[in-house]
């Protein structure tokens, strides 16, 4: 177990450096220039500009930099706010995007594991098919859209209340957090109802549930120890998946309700080729989202007993 | 059997559906847990944001948005139009802009200006938020620092009009050797370069703000990164930088003119750069202005029965082209043929759909001033009759002077903003169906775009110009030879020549006259076509009243904003 | 036995039969059994039509509905589908010089109501031409338009027209006319270039025109012969409306939906293809390549997908012209397809240790026919599944982009690009946005029900309890 967790480690350790060369690789080799502006500059402080961020050196000399520094976990100044370190952009923004990703997950999986649940009960019923037309909704509708109509309902809604129910955009309080996760976590809810539904389905016919209700089990029982536990186990397996989905679907639903999220500034960064923050947040997504995977299989091998970590 | 089945599949059902409302209530509570604790959190990590509504009567405070984060609010660096607007809240240059757009004493309480200098007297109840006069010294040092090579000012070229202002910042000589000094602490002198005509206009520029040498020194490289980073003389101080989300401006209680200053806290907590996000927000009465509006918007705006106002932001969006010998467009006869089917009307009134918006004539926008009235009241622009059949006889002389058989293609190059890629579709269409020239759309995003205006690597661009100063000189400057922002590089002798007279002359008249035939020459080589003049339709909350638009300086400004209470 | 009788040619040697059996039914190969089975699931094979009718639409609609999309029609701008098309034949347009009187002399006490507003000619979409009689004492007036009536709260619209000359009692409106109708207000300035709060309002119905030249353009006739002015015509008919250049929906719909099912189909192509050529190549040599091939797999598996889509779609660059479709198409490749040479990977690793291939062995089947006969068809069934859940995911995709505004360049359309012009115009013009997002849901929810359906077809192992 120790020895499972110190290699999957390693090995992260080391596809977070091809992250790292990857995303150097791509930045350098895009076109534009991160230092021109609208103004043009004389010689003498584009040299000292250059200089500033190291990009008088060749390539390979400011690669071996880069990687010192990130191996320090120094991420540089920022291009366009030139007085702010890259580690404090990620250190700011970073908890409210992760804040709205977990909100999104657990509304996704929770969500997802009762509709499911409840669907496959209620199968070809009424329940069925309220749910699975949200489910289609959140499948096959393109989340941009999905953000306007759900600030657009919003605006509605205080519009009809004649007062400030939940607040249309903007970010601190719990007001703040609800909608924007929910949009944000629908189309994984939805992807994990239907996961849940079918799994549910098969075990509802599964001998050893037959065999506990005829044995004479409560109903009750029956329903939570075998069906429901058995069943969510394969929702689990995707959470990992999913949780790399939501974070970087972030963007949407940071740039609509006005979050100020990491994505959001990704965005803006690579609008302004700001090099230093396009590398530090592209590789601290990366090592997030490798220690999450990570973290989710050591979980479910714990869970699953049938799981054996080697 | 089918019978005891469905009984149990019944039974099932019923049972499990009062577990899932359980489990579902659990899961109700756990979630509102969750997200208290969530926000509890982030209230630590500083992110939180208020949510007043856009007008609090009782605590004098106005609600609003802002489009983007201010990279930094380090004068010297400043560049961008919010750092400029909030820049002129919380700090205060020699002069300022009042109420009616006017000049007015600011930190100096009066100067004088002679062809080789001028001398400004600080009034002695300037002080920065920390109750520490605002001493010429102050300007002094930020004014070199702005200059100094190694602070990489982009808008140090602002000033090069001080005595070795140019030479200085590109190294060749100290800073020390800058011509400004200060005579006392309340006298500042400075040298001119070459007469100047402009020179007010210049020192209520961002780039021109004091700034003090020991605060600057302590804070090590941070300067203006921060709310603890930055001191304060303006109207306003700063109490709250939660970057990418809130920016809170409260009255500073140490301003010279406190009293004139009837707002108590300009509270943003809303970044957006979304149109229909701050219209949202302003329909649920969370934002006092939205301070552009998009033509899609206005059914909406007029739906609601808002009050909608327009200001022409001062800037002039033109096809520029590139003179490079092996660039097509460097003929005159093709350029003529583009500027003869070129309807900057329709443009207008058809494709951006904006009222404010005027069709492009000139460079020199229509605000400018000229001796006595407008400039373009003055010097009228020579017109320009809409004709196809010309201009294909121009696309004829052209083909054959070019040597190609049949219409060249021609890239046009724009950002990546949604505007501009309808007016490069609408210019696209456009010169097919007149011309069947074929343009080549070149979409690039901004850096993008600017590298590749500047290597001279396109054939038409979509480009605007802002005006850094209230003189015709800010536009006519753009197409001289030696001028870093001619990116299509048009010579022309004389245009430098005339240029030159006026950047040194001091008589209006000459100046005027100068820019008037500025404007014929650029028409005649057909340098540019212009589009549009842009305006801008903003919507106010009823009860705010005083806001200042303006081309320039700093936009929008609330310095004068007041609330009346609600009927 | 006593009644059996012999005759000589029952001592016939038997001739040797082939045939010893005849089954009752036809034996179902794995492709046909999967068909059968995918017909009794009818979501799947109505998603099967939908899609089949979306490719007919994509290919074969262009040639039926020849409009081109790239025909701007001026005159109808984000015109809804089933707008009013009459218009009438005006003469050119002519431009107008106005209006100016003498100063009125000023009087002692001001009065700044407008004594009345009329138009100077009939209004059509051409221009609206105002002229009002002047106020004693104004400097100017302001010119308001508002598509709703001003009363009672005085809310007179668009500020369109600002006159400084106090002279001048004329304005003539040129801005996106469309037949409807307008309230205009005038506004008097006094002598501090304020708005005066008295105004007065003229109602004016815009008439929709169109010149001889324009109708002649776009192929119009007249009710008996060659147009005259005063006639009157249907202009340009578009089913589904236009976009905020006049442009034909339909057939922009149909150009987009070349872009967005061509990325969607063909990106996934590729990186299935990919996917099979390294996975098979990793599960078939095995041992330390294998590792290495799957370790590298894992790498860019790693890789944020949206942050280096955005990154690979700008470090490729689109130049001037193109419309970045390729570039869009490698980005997705390069980033999509270690998911594919997994899954095969694994599908050969386990097929390999499957009892029925040891026994084919043993009956002495040679390695090419355990590939085509074997592992080819038992890993097709989850390739094909794999494809079709991954065209929604990249329709997906390349919406995205166009939200964040980097997607395919203009003036080629997309869906996705389409969508994220209509979000601006959503309140309205809701069509600019219904259609194409109707499209992508509706092409995203064919695929993923045909892709279940599939899915429960080929495999049984993987089939879900529908």
């Amino acid at each position: 177990m120790y020895r499972y967790t110190l290699k999957r480690l390693l090995q992260g350790l080391i596809t977070i450096w091809f992250i790292a060369t990857a995303t150097f690789i791509a930045m350098h080799s895009v076109p534009g220039d991160p230092l021109i502006n609208e103004r043009g500059v004389n010689e003498e402080i584009r040299r000292n500009l250059e200089e500033r961020y190291g990009l008088d050196r060749p390539i390979t000399e400011q690669y071996i930099i880069y990687m010192g520094n990130m191996i320090r976990g120094d991420f540089g100044i920022s291009f366009t706010q030139q007085n702010r370190s890259v580690n404090d952009i990620i250190r700011e923004h970073f908890p409210v995007s992760a804040t709205l990703g977990i909100l999104a997950i657990v509304f996704a999986g929770l969500g997802g594991v009762l509709w499911g649940a409840l669907t496959a009960l209620y199968r070809n019923r009424l329940p069925d098919i309220i749910v699975m037309f949200l489910v289609i909704l959140g499948i096959s509708v393109p989340s941009f859209v999905i953000a306007a109509l759900g600030q657009l309902a919003l605006v509605g809604l205080n519009g009809l209340a004649g007062f400030s129910i939940l607040p249309v955009a903007g970010w601190g309080t719990v007001l703040h957090m609800l909608v924007p996760s929910l949009v944000l976590g629908l189309s994984t809810m939805a992807f994990l109802t239907r996961l849940m539904r079918s799994s549910m389905l098969e075990i509802i016919s599964a001998d050893f549930v037959r065999t506990a209700y005829s044995k004479g089990l409560p109903p009750t029982r029956v329903f939570m120890k075998h069906q429901l536990r058995n069943a969510i186990l394969p929702v689990i397996t995707v959470l990992g998946p999913a949780i790399a989905a939501i974070t970087t679907g972030g963007f949407v639903v940071e740039l609509v309700f006005a979050i100020p999220g990491l994505g959001r500034f990704f965005v803006q960064a690579v609008q302004q080729l700001d090099y230093t923050v396009i590398m530090g947040t592209t590789v601290f997504y990366g090592a997030f989202l490798v220690f999450m995977v990570i973290a989710v299989d050591l979980i479910y091998g714990l869970v699953d007993p049938r799981v054996r970590l080697e | 059997m089918s019978n005891i089945k469905s009984d149990t599949s019944e039974a099932l059902t019923r049972t499990g559906s009062i577990q899932l409302l359980w489990l579902g209530l659990a899961a109700t509570v756990g979630i509102a847990i969750l997200m208290a604790l969530l926000s509890w959190a982030s209230a630590l990590t500083g992110s939180s944001t208020a949510t007043l509504d856009a007008i609090d009567e009782d605590s004098e405070t106005v609600t609003l948005l802002l489009r983007t984060e201010p990279p930094q609010l380090d004068s010297t660096r400043a560049t961008d139009s919010v750092s400029i607007s909030l820049l002129g809240h919380v700090m205060e240059g020699l002069l300022r802009f009042d109420e009616n757009n006017q000049l007015a004493p600011g930190v100096a309480e009066r100067w004088e200006i002679r062809e080789d200098g001028a001398t400004f007297w600080l009034r002695p109840d300037a002080r920065w938020n920390d109750g520490i006069p605002v001493t010429a010294h102050d300007f002094v040092f930020a004014w070199r620092t702005a200059l100094a090579p190694e602070n990489a000012s982009e808008y140090a070229f602002i000033l090069y009009p001080v005595k070795n202002g140019e030479l200085i910042n590109s190294g060749a000589l100290p800073i020390e050797a800058l011509g400004v000094h200060a005579v006392s602490d309340r006298i500042l002198e400075v040298e001119f370069e070459q007469p100047l005509a402009y020179f007010e206009e210049l020192v209520a520029f961002s780039t021109y703000n004091p700034i003090r040498e020991d605060f600057y020194r302590s804070r090590e490289g941070r300067y203006g990164a921060d709310v603890e980073d930055l001191l304060y003389n303006g109207p306003f101080q700063m109490t709250v930088w939660v970057h990418g989300a809130h920016v809170r401006l409260e009255k500073n209680q140490n301003y010279w003119g406190r009293d004139r200053i009837r707002l108590n806290v300009i509270d943003m907590p809303y970044f957006t750069t979304d149109a229909t996000s701050a219209l949202n927000l302003f329909k649920d009465g969370k934002v006092a202005v939205v301070d552009y509006l998009g033509a899609e918007q206005l059914d909406e705006v007029l739906q609601q029965r808002w009050q909608l106002q327009r200001f022409g932001d001062g800037s002039v969006w033109f096809l520029a082209f590139n003179f490079a010998p092996d660039r097509v467009t460097a003929n005159l006869h093709l350029r003529k043929a583009l500027q003869l089917v070129t309807d900057p009307g329709e443009l207008v009134n058809r494709i951006i759909k904006l009222p404010g918006n005027l069709p492009g004539e000139s460079l020199f926008p229509v605000w400018l001033q000229g001796v006595d009235t407008f400039f373009r009241q003055e010097h009228p622009v020579q017109q320009i009759t809409l004709d196809a059949d010309a201009a294909r006889e121009h696309l004829r002389i052209a083909m054959e002077e070019l040597g190609i058989e049949s219409p060249p293609s021609i890239s046009l190059l724009v950002d990546d903003t949604p505007g501009a890629a309808k007016q490069a579709e609408y210019f696209q269409n456009l010169y097919r169906t007149e011309l069947g020239i074929d343009i080549r759309i070149d979409r690039q995003i901004f850096k993008q775009r600017l590298a590749k205006m500047q290597s001279q690597d396109f054939d038409l661009a979509v480009y605007g110009w802002g005006p850094d100063f209230a003189d015709p000189l800010t536009f006519g400057e753009l197409f001289a030879s030696w001028n870093p922002n001619n990116n299509g590089r048009f010579i022309n002798e004389e245009y430098d020549e005339s240029v030159r007279l006026a950047q040194s002359s001091l008589d209006p008249k000459t100046r005027m006259e100068a820019f008037a035939r500025q404007q014929e020459i650029l028409i005649e080589q057909v340098a540019l076509i212009p589009n549009y003049e842009r305006g801008r339709v903003y919507i106010t909350d009823r009860r705010l009243k005083g806001v200042v638009r303006r081309a320039v300086g700093p936009d929008p400004d609330y310095t004068n904003a007041y609330i009346t209470p609600s009927p | 036995m006593s009644n059996l009788s012999l005759t000589t040619a029952d001592f016939e040697p038997i001739k040797l039969q082939r045939e010893t059996q005849t089954i009752s039914r036809p034996s179902l190969s794995y492709w046909r059994d999967a068909w059968v089975r995918l017909k009794t699931n009818k979501r799947a094979l109505i998603s099967l039509f939908i899609i089949v009718g979306l490719l007919v639409f994509t290919i074969a609609g262009p040639w039926i509905w020849t409009i081109d999309p790239s025909a701007q029609d001026l005159d109808q701008l984000s015109t809804p589908p089933g707008a009013n098309r009459v218009a009438k034949i005006v003469a050119p347009y002519h431009p107008w010089a106005g209006v100016t009187t003498e100063p009125a002399p000023i009087s002692t006490q001001p009065t700044w109501a407008t004594q009345e507003v009329r138009l100077a000619e009939p209004a059509t979409t051409q221009a609206v031409r105002l002229e009002w009689d002047p106020v004693p004492a104004a400097t100017g007036y302001r010119v308001y338009r508002n598509i709703y009536d001003p009363e009672p709260d005085g809310a007179l619209g668009l500020p369109i027209g600002e006159i400084y000359d106090a002279r001048r009692v004329s304005y003539e409106d040129l801005l996106d006319l469309s037949p409807t109708r307008f309230w205009y207000s005038i506004v008097a300035t006094d002598d501090l270039g304020r708005e005066v709060a008295e105004y007065t309002t003229l109602v004016v119905d815009v008439v929709r025109v169109i010149t001889i030249d324009q109708a002649v353009v776009a192929g119009l006739e007249g009710p008996n012969g060659p147009l005259e002015l005063g006639d009157e015509v249907l202009i340009k008919f578009h089913p589904l409306g236009t976009d905020y250049l006049g442009r034909d929906m339909l057939a922009r719909l149909m150009y987009g939906a070349r872009v967005s099912l061509f990325i969607g189909i063909i990106a996934p192509l590729f990186f299935v293809l990919i996917g099979i050529l390294y996975g098979s190549a990793a599960g078939f040599i095995g041992g330390k390549t294998d590792q290495i091939l799957m370790r590298f797999a894992d790498f860019v598996v790693a890789l944020p997908f949206l942050l280096f889509m955005i990154l690979f779609k700008i470090a490729f660059g689109i130049g001037p012209g193109e419309s970045g479709i390729f570039p869009m198409l490698v980005a997705l490749v390069v980033l999509s397809w270690p998911a594919t040479a997994r899954l095969v990977r694994g599908q050969i690793l386990q097929i390999r240790e499957e009892a029925y291939i040891g026994a084919s062995q043993l009956l002495g089947a040679k390695t090419y026919y355990l590939i085509l006969r074997h592992m080819i068809p038992n890993t097709l069934g989850v390739i094909l599944v794999t494809l079709t859940f991954a065209v929604p995911t990249v329709i997906f995709v390349e919406a995205f982009l166009s939200f964040i505004g980097m997607g395919v360049a203009p003036p080629t359309p997309s869906w996705g690009s389409m969508c994220n012009e209509g979000i601006q115009t959503m309140l309205n013009h809701p069509h600019e946005l219904i259609f194409p997002a109707l499209f992508i849901s509706i092409t995203v929810l064919a695929f993923n029900l045909l892709g279940d359906g599939l899915r429960d077809a080929l495999d049984a192992r993987m089939r879900s309890r529908e």
